[in-house]
């Protein structure tokens, strides 16, 4: 068994409220660091850590928390992005509900840690209820002195809100996510200036994923040396790991980087392997937007070396072979699947969720879902899938934000690695829509 | 949806002018219309669960700003309804994970049972249907959002009937969301 340093007392009954939190150790790290570090050493131990930002990204934490902008007499922010959207991901919807303390917690700690008074958790608006979880237990901080003016006698004065957004998964981009808060629209940013310099109001700001926050509680906790002993190589700690699809036993998963992606799938300690006694066929690790890897990849990289749950491994051949830990929505794909209707699922989000601001990304998700639905309903032609791979291309590097890159890799990857079933949807029209049809043809031929 | 005729000017409950206050105190006094998003989900749920135009120009006016920033707003952001809906809008996640899951039959079913398709109200004004995008919640697909809370693994008739009963059950006005204690919570 892998540590738990995020969700060791998840299970706990009554861990949602402050008392039984605080039994089990909890607001431990405020008091070291509000009481015996100053802000700058809370940022050393971080760097320490080797913490990469687990919204998707992986930008190392400490880093981008040295970026912040200090001007005197300007008030700073730290936003906590709790905007989960990416489809696959579904961890801290799960953290904030059960250990809503923990993400109090590690938003003081972070909040001394930047310098920030007034801090706020920017979370979906379908999570209201998750909410209002965050809300009481942020009054019975206030209550217990560890919100508001003066915090436990140490001059440090935090005001801790949460907001919610309105539905809408571009919002979970750092500069699209400020916009939403300041009551707007959720199009992103022109970069520069980034966040760090003219964040919310135009003030600096840090934007932090909900899991980066809740891991500086370890961190200051044991040390950023501790936390780093976890893990492999730049893959340092753990990771919450949300596994779905065809899987036996979907869920959360508390995993130390490193894990064998085989021994992820396949061992009883987590996913327990593919439901129905079925095989696998392929799986999408990082979330929606990384690329699609068959069975032999995700398992093996090209080398033939057992493939890691770490932000190297995953990413070994680049996106010729490769994928990316990303989020860690783990998406599991059994043999019957049908990956041209998949991809177009995924195709329909982006061009769905994309804001307009740009043309490549506003028009080619759309064309993309196009090609991808006359494909998988019986309509298209030999040239559709090339075609889909230069939309794809002309989309990729091309936007303000990532959502064109997140919108074209899916779809590069799964005519990449699939494109037989590309073309016998073109060669079997009639057949195309039926559910499993391509892969009871293929199994006929064996 | 009385309130919401042209010869009545909407107006906000006492209860929710008190959280609109509270509200306006996270925010710079001169950065109000951060509220914006969380006054029109009190908005949506004290007047009938959708925000027509004499709603979204109250939200402009309690804030302070010009209609058309409401307006822009409302339309961008997918959980606004800008039409009339039924007493319980059914929000059905179609996004790969809760696809791969049996997303599509669930749509089917829910259609079936309620005599509405996607995107209208059931005759009996009970049920919309709407589909949406990722619910954040893939390893218990397949899911629908109702309000505040989430029905997961509907993957058998059993636990979609179950569903169904129990909001046909319910008693039907304009909830607040912080009254809604009984309905507040995950099934996990």
């Amino acid at each position: 068994m892998g540590r738990k340093l995020l969700t060791e007392h998840i299970n706990v009954p009554g861990i949602d409220t402050f008392e039984v939190y605080r039994k089990h150790g909890g607001y431990r790290s405020v008091e070291k660091a509000l009481k015996t570090m100053t802000p700058d050493e809370v940022v050393e131990e971080v760097k320490k850590s080797g913490l990469r930002g687990r919204g998707g990204a992986g930008f190392p934490t400490g880093l981008k928390w040295s970026f912040l902008a200090k001007p005197e007499g300007v008030p700073r922010h730290l936003v906590c992005n709790a905007d989960e959207s990416e489809p696959g991901t579904f961890k801290d919807r799960q953290l904030m509900s059960k250990l809503p303390h923990l993400l109090i917690e590690g938003m003081i700690t972070s909040s001394y840690a930047l310098g920030a008074n007034t801090s706020y958790i920017y979370i979906r608006g379908e999570l209201l209820y998750v909410l209002r979880i965050l809300e009481k237990a942020i009054a019975e901080a206030y209550a217990n002195g560890f919100l508001g003016k003066n915090i436990l006698g140490s001059g440090y004065d935090l005001d801790l809100h949460v907001h919610p957004g309105g539905g809408a998964y571009i919002c979970g981009e750092e500069t699209a996510l400020l916009e939403s808060l300041e009551g707007k629209r959720g199009n992103p940013r022109n970069k520069p200036p980034f966040p760090a310099v003219q964040g919310l109001y135009a003030r600096p700001t840090v934007v932090n994923n909900v899991e980066s926050i809740a891991a500086v509680v370890p961190i200051v906790n044991d040390g950023g040396d501790e936390y780093a002993k976890i893990g492999v190589g730049k893959s340092t700690g753990t990771k919450l790991i949300s596994a779905c699809g065809h899987l036996n036993k979907p869920g959360i998963y508390e995993i130390e980087l490193g894990v064998p992606v085989e021994e992820f799938i396949y061992s009883d300690e987590y996913c327990g392997g593919i439901w129905k006694g079925r095989d696998l066929k392929a799986v999408v690790a990082g979330g929606s937007s990384v690329p699609i890897l068959p069975k032999e990849l995700i398992l093996k990289t090209a080398a033939g070396e057992n493939r890691l749950m770490t932000y190297e491994s995953l990413s070994d051949g680049g996106f010729v072979t490769g994928t990316m830990l990303g989020s860690g929505g783990f998406i599991a794909m059994d043999e019957t699947t049908c990956i041209v209707r998949n991809t177009w699922s995924f195709s329909r989000f982006y061009h769905h969720e994309s804001c307009g601001q740009c043309s490549p990304c506003r028009e080619g998700t759309g064309w993309l879902e196009k090609v991808l639905h006359r494909l998988e309903h019986g309509h298209g032609h030999m040239h559709d899938i090339d075609l889909l791979v230069s939309v794809a291309k002309q989309i990729e590097g091309n936007t303000i934000c990532p959502l064109g890159e997140a919108a074209a890799w899916p779809v590069a990857a799964a005519v990449r690695h699939f494109r037989h079933e590309f073309e016998w949807h073109v060669t079997n029209p009639k057949e195309a829509t039926r559910p499993g049809a391509y892969f009871s043809a293929k199994a006929a031929l064996v | 949806m009385e309130s919401t005729t042209a010869t009545v000017k909407p107006q906000f409950s006492e209860a929710a002018k008190a959280e609109i206050a509270r509200l306006f105190e996270h925010y710079p006094a001169e950065r109000r219309k951060s509220a914006l998003l969380p006054i029109l989900h009190i908005a949506q749920a004290e007047f009938g669960g959708w925000v027509s135009p004499e709603v979204q120009d109250l939200v402009a006016e309690t804030i302070g700003i010009l209609p058309i920033e409401v307006y822009e707003v409302s339309s961008f952001y997918t959980m606004f309804n800008l039409k009339p809906v039924g007493q319980h809008v059914l929000e059905i996640c179609r996004t790969g994970p809760c696809m791969l899951r049996g997303s599509d039959e669930l749509t089917a079913q829910l259609e079936r049972l309620t005599g509405a398709k996607v995107g209208e109200t059931s005759p009996d004004g009970l049920f919309t249907l709407k589909e949406v995008e990722c619910l954040a919640a893939c390893g218990t697909a397949p899911i629908v959002q109702v309000r505040e809370k989430y029905y997961e693994q509907l993957d058998t008739p059993e636990a979609v009937d179950a569903m169904l009963n129990e909001l046909r059950n319910l008693v039907h006005r304009p909830l607040l969301p912080w009254e809604q204690t009984g309905l507040a919570h995950s099934q996990q």
